[in-house]
Protein backbone atom coordinates (compact mmCIF):
# COMPACT_ATOMS: atom_id res chain seq x y z
CA UNK A 1 0.00 0.00 0.00
CA UNK A 2 1.35 3.02 -0.79
CA UNK A 3 1.85 5.53 1.66
CA UNK A 4 0.30 8.94 1.92
CA UNK A 5 1.05 12.34 3.31
CA UNK A 6 0.05 12.54 6.96
CA UNK A 7 -0.91 16.02 5.85
CA UNK A 8 -3.65 14.63 3.77
CA UNK A 9 -4.46 11.24 6.03
CA UNK A 10 -5.31 14.18 8.15
CA UNK A 11 -7.63 16.17 6.40
CA UNK A 12 -9.19 13.79 3.46
CA UNK A 13 -11.80 12.43 5.95
CA UNK A 14 -13.36 15.98 6.77
CA UNK A 15 -15.06 16.91 2.74
CA UNK A 16 -12.96 14.64 0.64
CA UNK A 17 -13.54 11.37 2.10
CA UNK A 18 -15.92 12.29 5.17
CA UNK A 19 -17.30 8.86 6.50
CA UNK A 20 -20.62 9.63 6.78
CA UNK A 21 -21.31 11.93 3.80
CA UNK A 22 -18.39 9.48 1.67
CA UNK A 23 -18.46 6.48 3.23
CA UNK A 24 -22.06 6.92 4.97
CA UNK A 25 -20.97 4.79 8.37
CA UNK A 26 -21.95 5.53 11.45
CA UNK A 27 -24.96 7.64 10.64
CA UNK A 28 -26.73 6.12 13.99
CA UNK A 29 -25.54 7.73 16.30
CA UNK A 30 -25.51 10.62 14.02
CA UNK A 31 -28.98 10.66 14.95
CA UNK A 32 -29.42 9.71 18.33
CA UNK A 33 -26.97 12.58 19.66
CA UNK A 34 -27.22 15.48 17.66
CA UNK A 35 -31.07 17.01 19.37
CA UNK A 36 -28.49 19.49 21.29
CA UNK A 37 -25.23 21.20 20.28
CA UNK A 38 -22.98 20.67 23.54
CA UNK A 39 -23.98 17.07 23.44
CA UNK A 40 -22.67 16.48 19.96
CA UNK A 41 -19.44 18.29 20.57
CA UNK A 42 -18.97 15.85 23.23
CA UNK A 43 -19.82 13.16 21.36
CA UNK A 44 -17.46 14.22 18.88
CA UNK A 45 -14.58 14.29 20.90
CA UNK A 46 -15.28 11.00 22.07
CA UNK A 47 -15.40 9.10 19.18
CA UNK A 48 -11.97 11.36 18.13
CA UNK A 49 -10.43 9.94 21.19
CA UNK A 50 -11.68 6.65 20.29
CA UNK A 51 -10.56 6.45 16.80
CA UNK A 52 -7.12 8.52 17.43
CA UNK A 53 -6.32 6.32 20.01
CA UNK A 54 -7.24 3.12 18.88
CA UNK A 55 -5.08 3.74 15.39
CA UNK A 56 -2.64 5.00 17.30
CA UNK A 57 -2.07 1.08 19.63
CA UNK A 58 -3.57 -0.97 16.76
CA UNK A 59 -0.69 0.85 14.59
CA UNK A 60 1.43 0.48 16.81
CA UNK A 61 1.13 -3.25 17.26
CA UNK A 62 -0.10 -4.39 14.13
CA UNK A 63 3.10 -6.92 13.60
CA UNK A 64 1.97 -9.14 16.70
CA UNK A 65 -1.88 -8.97 16.01
CA UNK A 66 -2.78 -12.77 14.98
CA UNK A 67 -4.58 -12.65 12.46
CA UNK A 68 -7.18 -15.03 12.96
CA UNK A 69 -8.24 -13.08 15.82
CA UNK A 70 -7.54 -9.57 14.66
CA UNK A 71 -11.53 -8.27 14.96
CA UNK A 72 -11.38 -9.55 18.59
CA UNK A 73 -8.04 -8.00 19.14
CA UNK A 74 -9.58 -4.48 17.06
CA UNK A 75 -13.39 -4.87 19.17
CA UNK A 76 -11.29 -5.34 22.59
CA UNK A 77 -9.02 -1.99 22.30
CA UNK A 78 -11.86 -0.45 21.31
CA UNK A 79 -14.19 -1.02 23.79
CA UNK A 80 -11.42 -0.52 26.46
CA UNK A 81 -11.17 2.75 25.32
CA UNK A 82 -14.96 3.49 25.15
CA UNK A 83 -15.65 1.95 28.79
CA UNK A 84 -12.77 4.47 30.10
CA UNK A 85 -14.25 7.63 28.18
CA UNK A 86 -17.44 6.82 29.82
CA UNK A 87 -16.45 6.48 32.84
CA UNK A 88 -14.39 9.69 32.45
CA UNK A 89 -17.72 11.88 31.22
CA UNK A 90 -20.04 10.34 34.15
CA UNK A 91 -17.19 11.50 36.19
CA UNK A 92 -16.59 15.15 35.13
CA UNK A 93 -19.55 15.91 33.27
CA UNK A 94 -22.23 14.23 34.56
CA UNK A 95 -25.09 16.47 32.77
CA UNK A 96 -24.05 15.59 29.22
CA UNK A 97 -22.86 12.09 30.07
CA UNK A 98 -26.64 11.53 31.01
CA UNK A 99 -28.24 12.93 27.59
CA UNK A 100 -25.89 11.02 25.66
CA UNK A 101 -26.51 7.79 28.14
CA UNK A 102 -26.03 4.52 25.93
CA UNK A 103 -24.92 6.21 22.64
CA UNK A 104 -21.63 5.98 24.81
CA UNK A 105 -21.30 2.56 24.75
CA UNK A 106 -22.34 2.34 21.75
CA UNK A 107 -19.49 4.14 19.82
CA UNK A 108 -17.82 0.35 20.28
CA UNK A 109 -20.23 -0.47 17.62
CA UNK A 110 -19.92 2.51 15.39
CA UNK A 111 -18.25 1.14 12.26
CA UNK A 112 -16.27 4.23 11.73
CA UNK A 113 -13.98 2.93 14.80
CA UNK A 114 -13.83 -0.24 13.43
CA UNK A 115 -13.68 0.42 9.87
CA UNK A 116 -10.82 2.21 10.05
CA UNK A 117 -8.58 -0.25 12.01
CA UNK A 118 -9.41 -2.73 9.62
CA UNK A 119 -9.02 -0.72 6.58
CA UNK A 120 -6.10 1.83 7.62
CA UNK A 121 -4.50 1.05 10.95
CA UNK A 122 -3.53 -2.68 10.99
CA UNK A 123 -1.63 -1.78 7.44
CA UNK A 124 0.10 1.74 8.51
CA UNK A 125 2.40 2.96 11.34
CA UNK A 126 1.04 3.75 14.69
CA UNK A 127 1.28 7.85 13.55
CA UNK A 128 0.17 7.50 10.48
CA UNK A 129 -2.70 5.41 12.01
CA UNK A 130 -3.52 7.80 14.89
CA UNK A 131 -3.89 10.87 12.13
CA UNK A 132 -5.82 9.16 10.34
CA UNK A 133 -7.91 8.10 13.41
CA UNK A 134 -8.38 12.11 14.32
CA UNK A 135 -8.79 12.86 10.76
CA UNK A 136 -11.93 10.50 10.47
CA UNK A 137 -12.94 11.30 14.01
CA UNK A 138 -13.17 15.35 12.64
CA UNK A 139 -14.95 14.36 9.68
CA UNK A 140 -17.36 12.49 11.83
CA UNK A 141 -17.31 15.58 14.26
CA UNK A 142 -18.01 18.03 11.88
CA UNK A 143 -21.22 16.09 10.75
CA UNK A 144 -22.40 15.85 14.18
CA UNK A 145 -22.18 19.49 14.87
CA UNK A 146 -23.53 21.04 11.71
CA UNK A 147 -26.40 18.69 12.58
CA UNK A 148 -26.92 19.48 15.98
CA UNK A 149 -26.33 23.10 15.12
CA UNK A 150 -29.32 23.19 13.51
CA UNK A 151 -31.39 20.65 15.13
CA UNK A 152 -31.11 22.63 18.64
CA UNK A 153 -31.49 26.07 16.38
CA UNK A 154 -34.31 25.12 14.50
CA UNK A 155 -35.92 22.27 16.62
CA UNK A 156 -35.71 24.80 20.42
CA UNK A 157 -34.86 27.71 19.54
CA UNK A 158 -31.77 27.37 21.77
CA UNK A 159 -27.84 27.16 21.01
CA UNK A 160 -25.80 25.93 23.48
CA UNK A 161 -28.64 25.82 25.67
CA UNK A 162 -28.76 30.06 25.30
CA UNK A 163 -32.28 31.15 23.76
CA UNK A 164 -31.79 32.55 20.28
CA UNK A 165 -34.09 33.21 17.61
CA UNK A 166 -36.71 34.71 20.18
CA UNK A 167 -38.33 31.32 21.81
CA UNK A 168 -40.56 32.64 23.39
CA UNK A 169 -42.03 34.88 21.33
CA UNK A 170 -42.58 34.84 18.22
CA UNK A 171 -40.36 31.73 17.40
CA UNK A 172 -42.45 28.52 16.64
CA UNK A 173 -40.37 25.26 17.54
CA UNK A 174 -39.95 23.16 14.95
CA UNK A 175 -40.19 19.79 16.72
CA UNK A 176 -40.02 17.59 13.54
CA UNK A 177 -36.11 18.98 14.11
CA UNK A 178 -36.25 17.30 17.86
CA UNK A 179 -36.95 13.70 15.88
CA UNK A 180 -34.15 11.66 14.49
CA UNK A 181 -35.81 11.64 10.75
CA UNK A 182 -34.68 15.39 10.60
CA UNK A 183 -31.10 14.44 11.01
CA UNK A 184 -30.94 11.89 8.08
CA UNK A 185 -32.54 15.06 5.78
CA UNK A 186 -29.81 17.55 7.24
CA UNK A 187 -27.39 15.05 6.64
CA UNK A 188 -28.91 14.87 3.03
CA UNK A 189 -28.54 18.17 2.49
CA UNK A 190 -25.04 18.20 3.75
CA UNK A 191 -23.89 15.70 1.16
CA UNK A 192 -25.88 18.03 -1.35
CA UNK A 193 -23.47 20.93 -0.34
CA UNK A 194 -20.72 19.24 -0.42
CA UNK A 195 -21.36 17.27 -3.99
CA UNK A 196 -22.25 20.83 -5.30
CA UNK A 197 -18.38 21.96 -4.14
CA UNK A 198 -16.92 18.54 -5.32
CA UNK A 199 -18.70 16.97 -8.44
CA UNK A 200 -15.98 14.50 -8.54
CA UNK A 201 -18.12 12.57 -5.73
CA UNK A 202 -20.70 12.13 -7.53
CA UNK A 203 -21.54 8.50 -8.64
CA UNK A 204 -21.45 7.91 -12.43
CA UNK A 205 -24.52 6.52 -13.59
CA UNK B 1 10.98 -14.62 18.85
CA UNK B 2 7.03 -14.33 19.11
CA UNK B 3 5.59 -15.89 16.13
CA UNK B 4 1.77 -14.06 16.47
CA UNK B 5 0.31 -16.37 13.63
CA UNK B 6 1.14 -19.68 15.56
CA UNK B 7 -1.38 -21.52 17.55
CA UNK B 8 0.60 -20.83 20.70
CA UNK B 9 1.20 -17.16 19.92
CA UNK B 10 -2.38 -16.41 19.48
CA UNK B 11 -3.47 -17.77 22.92
CA UNK B 12 -0.38 -15.70 24.47
CA UNK B 13 -1.37 -12.55 22.74
CA UNK B 14 -5.15 -13.18 23.29
CA UNK B 15 -4.27 -13.32 27.18
CA UNK B 16 -1.88 -10.25 27.34
CA UNK B 17 -4.25 -8.02 25.75
CA UNK B 18 -7.15 -9.80 28.59
CA UNK B 19 -5.00 -8.86 31.27
CA UNK B 20 -3.57 -5.22 30.15
CA UNK B 21 -7.24 -4.27 28.82
CA UNK B 22 -9.34 -5.51 32.04
CA UNK B 23 -6.38 -3.69 34.13
CA UNK B 24 -6.95 -0.57 32.46
CA UNK B 25 -10.90 -0.67 32.61
CA UNK B 26 -11.16 -1.88 36.29
CA UNK B 27 -8.64 0.82 36.98
CA UNK B 28 -10.42 3.70 35.47
CA UNK B 29 -13.71 2.19 37.14
CA UNK B 30 -12.87 2.32 40.34
CA UNK B 31 -10.75 5.21 40.32
CA UNK B 32 -13.85 7.37 39.49
CA UNK B 33 -16.36 5.66 41.24
CA UNK B 34 -15.92 8.21 44.30
CA UNK B 35 -16.46 11.17 42.23
CA UNK B 36 -19.16 9.61 39.85
CA UNK B 37 -21.22 8.60 43.41
CA UNK B 38 -20.75 12.33 44.70
CA UNK B 39 -22.38 13.31 41.06
CA UNK B 40 -24.79 11.16 41.76
CA UNK B 41 -25.93 12.67 45.29
CA UNK B 42 -25.38 15.69 44.40
CA UNK B 43 -28.12 15.70 41.56
CA UNK B 44 -30.33 14.40 43.76
CA UNK B 45 -30.04 17.07 46.40
CA UNK B 46 -29.97 19.84 43.33
CA UNK B 47 -33.48 18.54 42.53
CA UNK B 48 -34.65 18.38 46.01
CA UNK B 49 -33.62 22.30 45.94
CA UNK B 50 -35.15 22.92 42.71
CA UNK B 51 -38.47 21.23 43.25
CA UNK B 52 -38.59 23.25 46.21
CA UNK B 53 -38.05 26.10 44.33
CA UNK B 54 -35.02 26.83 46.41
CA UNK B 55 -32.57 26.82 43.97
CA UNK B 56 -30.78 29.58 42.43
CA UNK B 57 -29.84 28.38 38.44
CA UNK B 58 -26.93 31.11 38.33
CA UNK B 59 -25.23 29.91 41.42
CA UNK B 60 -24.35 26.80 40.68
CA UNK B 61 -23.74 23.59 42.38
CA UNK B 62 -21.50 25.43 45.43
CA UNK B 63 -25.13 26.23 47.11
CA UNK B 64 -26.47 22.95 47.84
CA UNK B 65 -24.50 22.18 50.94
CA UNK B 66 -25.32 25.23 51.96
CA UNK B 67 -28.84 25.13 51.13
CA UNK B 68 -29.58 21.86 52.34
CA UNK B 69 -28.91 23.20 55.90
CA UNK B 70 -32.75 24.40 55.76
CA UNK B 71 -33.51 20.87 54.51
CA UNK B 72 -34.12 17.58 56.71
CA UNK B 73 -34.34 14.17 55.71
CA UNK B 74 -36.66 11.53 57.28
CA UNK B 75 -37.71 8.20 55.80
CA UNK B 76 -40.99 7.27 55.95
CA UNK B 77 -42.19 3.95 56.21
CA UNK B 78 -44.83 3.49 53.25
CA UNK B 79 -48.07 1.37 54.19
CA UNK B 80 -47.15 -2.38 54.25
CA UNK B 81 -48.55 -5.04 52.31
CA UNK B 82 -50.95 -7.45 53.36
CA UNK B 83 -52.10 -10.30 51.37
CA UNK B 84 -52.44 -8.07 48.57
CA UNK B 85 -54.39 -4.97 49.93
CA UNK B 86 -53.77 -1.41 51.86
CA UNK B 87 -51.80 -2.26 54.98
CA UNK B 88 -53.16 0.16 57.96
CA UNK B 89 -49.71 2.01 57.95
CA UNK B 90 -49.37 1.48 62.09
CA UNK B 91 -46.43 -1.08 61.50
CA UNK B 92 -43.90 0.52 63.62
CA UNK B 93 -45.33 3.96 63.49
CA UNK B 94 -44.97 6.11 60.38
CA UNK B 95 -40.59 7.59 60.72
CA UNK B 96 -38.45 4.88 59.98
CA UNK B 97 -35.77 5.13 62.65
CA UNK B 98 -33.63 1.94 62.26
CA UNK B 99 -32.20 2.88 58.61
CA UNK B 100 -29.12 5.07 58.37
CA UNK B 101 -30.42 8.22 56.57
CA UNK B 102 -27.33 9.44 55.46
CA UNK B 103 -26.86 5.84 53.41
CA UNK B 104 -30.60 4.58 52.41
CA UNK B 105 -30.78 4.51 48.75
CA UNK B 106 -34.42 4.20 47.65
CA UNK B 107 -33.91 3.57 44.28
CA UNK B 108 -31.73 0.12 45.05
CA UNK B 109 -34.10 -0.52 47.71
CA UNK B 110 -37.24 -0.38 45.07
CA UNK B 111 -35.53 -3.17 43.21
CA UNK B 112 -34.24 -5.67 45.50
CA UNK B 113 -37.02 -8.49 47.22
CA UNK B 114 -36.52 -7.67 51.07
CA UNK B 115 -36.60 -4.25 50.70
CA UNK B 116 -39.52 -3.14 48.65
CA UNK B 117 -43.42 -4.88 48.14
CA UNK B 118 -45.41 -5.38 45.01
CA UNK B 119 -47.77 -3.23 43.76
CA UNK B 120 -51.09 -4.78 43.09
CA UNK B 121 -51.96 -3.98 39.01
CA UNK B 122 -55.52 -2.42 40.80
CA UNK B 123 -53.45 -0.01 42.82
CA UNK B 124 -50.47 0.46 40.67
CA UNK B 125 -51.03 4.04 38.64
CA UNK B 126 -47.43 4.26 37.99
CA UNK B 127 -46.42 1.39 36.33
CA UNK B 128 -44.08 -0.06 38.33
CA UNK B 129 -45.23 -2.68 39.91
CA UNK B 130 -42.84 -2.92 43.05
CA UNK B 131 -41.80 0.54 45.31
CA UNK B 132 -39.74 0.59 48.00
CA UNK B 133 -41.13 -0.03 52.18
CA UNK B 134 -39.34 2.78 52.78
CA UNK B 135 -39.21 6.20 51.54
CA UNK B 136 -37.13 9.27 52.08
CA UNK B 137 -39.08 12.54 52.26
CA UNK B 138 -37.48 16.06 52.72
CA UNK B 139 -38.86 18.39 55.29
CA UNK B 140 -38.06 21.99 54.38
CA UNK B 141 -37.65 24.78 56.36
CA UNK B 142 -37.93 28.38 56.31
CA UNK B 143 -35.08 30.55 57.61
CA UNK B 144 -36.78 30.98 60.84
CA UNK B 145 -36.65 27.38 61.64
CA UNK B 146 -40.54 26.73 60.26
CA UNK B 147 -41.87 23.89 58.19
CA UNK B 148 -42.52 25.42 55.09
CA UNK B 149 -42.85 22.47 52.49
CA UNK B 150 -42.15 18.58 52.16
CA UNK B 151 -40.61 17.37 48.60
CA UNK B 152 -41.40 13.56 47.82
CA UNK B 153 -39.59 11.48 45.38
CA UNK B 154 -42.13 10.09 42.90
CA UNK B 155 -41.42 7.61 39.90
CA UNK B 156 -43.61 6.18 37.35
CA UNK B 157 -43.50 5.00 33.76
CA UNK B 158 -43.55 7.37 30.52
CA UNK B 159 -43.51 6.22 27.32
CA UNK B 160 -40.07 4.67 27.02
CA UNK B 161 -38.58 5.22 30.57
CA UNK B 162 -39.10 5.09 34.33
CA UNK B 163 -39.52 8.89 35.24
CA UNK B 164 -37.77 9.60 38.29
CA UNK B 165 -38.59 13.35 40.08
CA UNK B 166 -39.40 14.78 43.41
CA UNK B 167 -42.60 16.97 44.03
CA UNK B 168 -43.03 19.79 46.51
CA UNK B 169 -46.18 20.44 48.36
CA UNK B 170 -47.05 23.69 50.33
CA UNK B 171 -47.40 23.39 54.40
CA UNK B 172 -51.18 22.84 53.93
CA UNK B 173 -50.32 19.74 52.31
CA UNK B 174 -52.31 20.15 49.83
CA UNK B 175 -51.24 22.79 47.48
CA UNK B 176 -48.30 22.17 45.01
CA UNK B 177 -44.87 24.11 45.24
CA UNK B 178 -43.29 22.15 42.23
CA UNK B 179 -42.50 19.17 40.34
CA UNK B 180 -38.70 18.39 38.93
CA UNK B 181 -38.06 15.23 36.83
CA UNK B 182 -34.16 13.91 37.52
CA UNK B 183 -34.10 11.03 35.67
CA UNK B 184 -35.76 9.73 32.36
CA UNK B 185 -35.12 8.61 28.83
CA UNK B 186 -38.43 10.25 27.10
CA UNK B 187 -37.84 11.60 23.53
CA UNK B 188 -35.87 14.75 23.83
CA UNK B 189 -38.20 17.85 22.79
CA UNK B 190 -41.45 16.01 23.47
CA UNK B 191 -41.50 13.67 26.41
CA UNK B 192 -38.52 15.05 27.22
CA UNK B 193 -39.99 19.00 28.22
CA UNK B 194 -40.97 17.47 31.61
CA UNK B 195 -37.38 18.98 32.43
CA UNK B 196 -38.44 22.02 30.79
CA UNK B 197 -39.12 24.82 33.86
CA UNK B 198 -41.30 26.75 31.92
CA UNK B 199 -43.80 23.57 31.93
CA UNK B 200 -42.66 22.85 35.51
CA UNK B 201 -43.53 26.52 36.79
CA UNK B 202 -47.22 25.95 35.98
CA UNK B 203 -47.71 23.26 38.81
CA UNK B 204 -46.72 25.48 41.51
CA UNK B 205 -50.01 26.75 43.13
CA UNK B 206 -52.45 23.93 41.92
CA UNK B 207 -54.37 21.46 44.74
CA UNK B 208 -53.69 18.19 44.68
CA UNK B 209 -56.19 16.93 46.05
CA UNK B 210 -59.90 16.75 46.05
CA UNK B 211 -62.52 17.60 48.89
CA UNK B 212 -62.43 14.24 50.28
CA UNK B 213 -58.72 13.69 50.25
CA UNK B 214 -57.91 12.06 47.42
CA UNK B 215 -55.38 12.77 45.23
CA UNK B 216 -56.41 14.23 41.78
CA UNK B 217 -54.14 15.94 39.78
CA UNK B 218 -55.12 15.98 36.08
CA UNK B 219 -52.37 16.70 33.23
CA UNK B 220 -55.14 17.65 30.18
CA UNK B 221 -54.29 17.44 26.72
CA UNK B 222 -53.41 20.57 25.15
CA UNK B 223 -54.12 23.56 27.45
CA UNK B 224 -56.18 24.37 30.40
CA UNK B 225 -59.14 26.12 29.63
CA UNK B 226 -59.09 29.30 32.27
CA UNK B 227 -61.80 29.49 34.43
CA UNK B 228 -63.24 26.68 34.26
CA UNK B 229 -64.10 24.48 37.48
CA UNK B 230 -61.34 22.24 37.61
CA UNK B 231 -58.50 24.64 36.55
CA UNK B 232 -56.64 24.51 39.52
CA UNK B 233 -56.06 20.94 39.51
CA UNK B 234 -55.41 20.39 35.66
CA UNK B 235 -52.29 20.99 33.68
CA UNK B 236 -51.16 21.58 30.07
CA UNK B 237 -50.05 18.51 28.55
CA UNK B 238 -47.04 18.38 26.48
CA UNK B 239 -47.76 18.67 22.89
CA UNK B 240 -46.93 14.87 20.81
CA UNK B 241 -46.16 13.51 24.43
CA UNK B 242 -49.44 12.44 25.29
CA UNK B 243 -48.20 8.89 27.23
CA UNK B 244 -45.42 10.46 28.88
CA UNK B 245 -48.14 13.61 30.14
CA UNK B 246 -50.51 10.78 31.12
CA UNK B 247 -47.44 8.97 32.71
CA UNK B 248 -46.97 12.10 34.91
CA UNK B 249 -50.82 12.56 35.94
CA UNK B 250 -50.36 9.17 37.13
CA UNK B 251 -47.44 9.10 39.43
CA UNK B 252 -48.40 11.86 40.87
CA UNK B 253 -52.00 10.50 41.91
CA UNK B 254 -49.84 7.29 42.59
CA UNK B 255 -47.74 8.35 45.25
CA UNK B 256 -49.78 11.12 47.14
CA UNK B 257 -52.18 8.49 47.43
CA UNK B 258 -53.39 5.84 49.47
CA UNK B 259 -50.54 2.81 48.89
CA UNK B 260 -47.69 5.29 49.07
CA UNK B 261 -47.13 8.86 51.07
CA UNK B 262 -51.45 9.24 51.83
CA UNK B 263 -51.09 7.90 55.43
CA UNK B 264 -48.09 9.77 56.08
CA UNK B 265 -49.54 12.70 54.64
CA UNK B 266 -52.78 12.50 56.56
CA UNK B 267 -50.89 11.96 59.85
CA UNK B 268 -49.27 15.29 59.36
CA UNK B 269 -52.03 16.89 58.31
CA UNK B 270 -54.26 15.82 61.53
CA UNK B 271 -51.71 16.68 63.86
CA UNK B 272 -50.28 12.81 64.69
CA UNK B 273 -46.96 13.84 63.15
CA UNK B 274 -45.77 17.01 64.08
CA UNK B 275 -43.02 18.30 61.82
CA UNK B 276 -43.61 22.20 62.83
CA UNK B 277 -41.19 21.35 65.36
CA UNK B 278 -38.00 19.94 64.87
CA UNK B 279 -37.44 18.37 68.14
CA UNK B 280 -39.91 15.81 66.63
CA UNK B 281 -37.84 14.36 64.58
CA UNK B 282 -34.98 11.37 65.11
CA UNK B 283 -32.44 12.85 62.98
CA UNK B 284 -32.86 16.77 64.13
CA UNK B 285 -29.85 17.61 65.33
CA UNK B 286 -28.56 19.99 62.84
CA UNK B 287 -31.79 21.90 62.93
CA UNK B 288 -31.55 22.57 66.68
CA UNK B 289 -29.41 24.71 67.69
Amino acid sequence: MAQKKPLKVLTEPLFDDNPIARQILGICSALAVTTKLDASVVMALSVIFVTGSSGLIIGALREYIPNKIRIIFYMTVISSLVIVVDQVLQAFLPDIADQLSVFVGLIITNCIVMGRAEAFAQKSPPLLSFLDGIGNGLGYGLILVFVGFFRELLGSGQLWGHEVLWSSTWYERNLFMLAPPSALILIGLFIWLLRTFKPEQIEKE
Amino acid sequence: MLKPNSTSGTFLIALILCLVCSVVVSSVAVGLRGRQQENKRQKLRRNVLIAAGLWDADAGNKQIDEKFEQVETVLVNLPPREEGGIGDGEVEGLLNTTIDVGTYDARKASTQPVSSVEIPPELDLAGIKRRERVAPVYVVRDEAGNFSKLVLPVNGKGLWSTLYGFIALDADLVTIRGITFYDHAETPGLGGEITNPVWQQQWDGKIAFDEDGRPWIDVVKGSVVPGNPAADRQIDGLSGATITSVGVENLVNYWLGPDAFGPFLDAVRTGELDLTSAAAQPNASAEEE
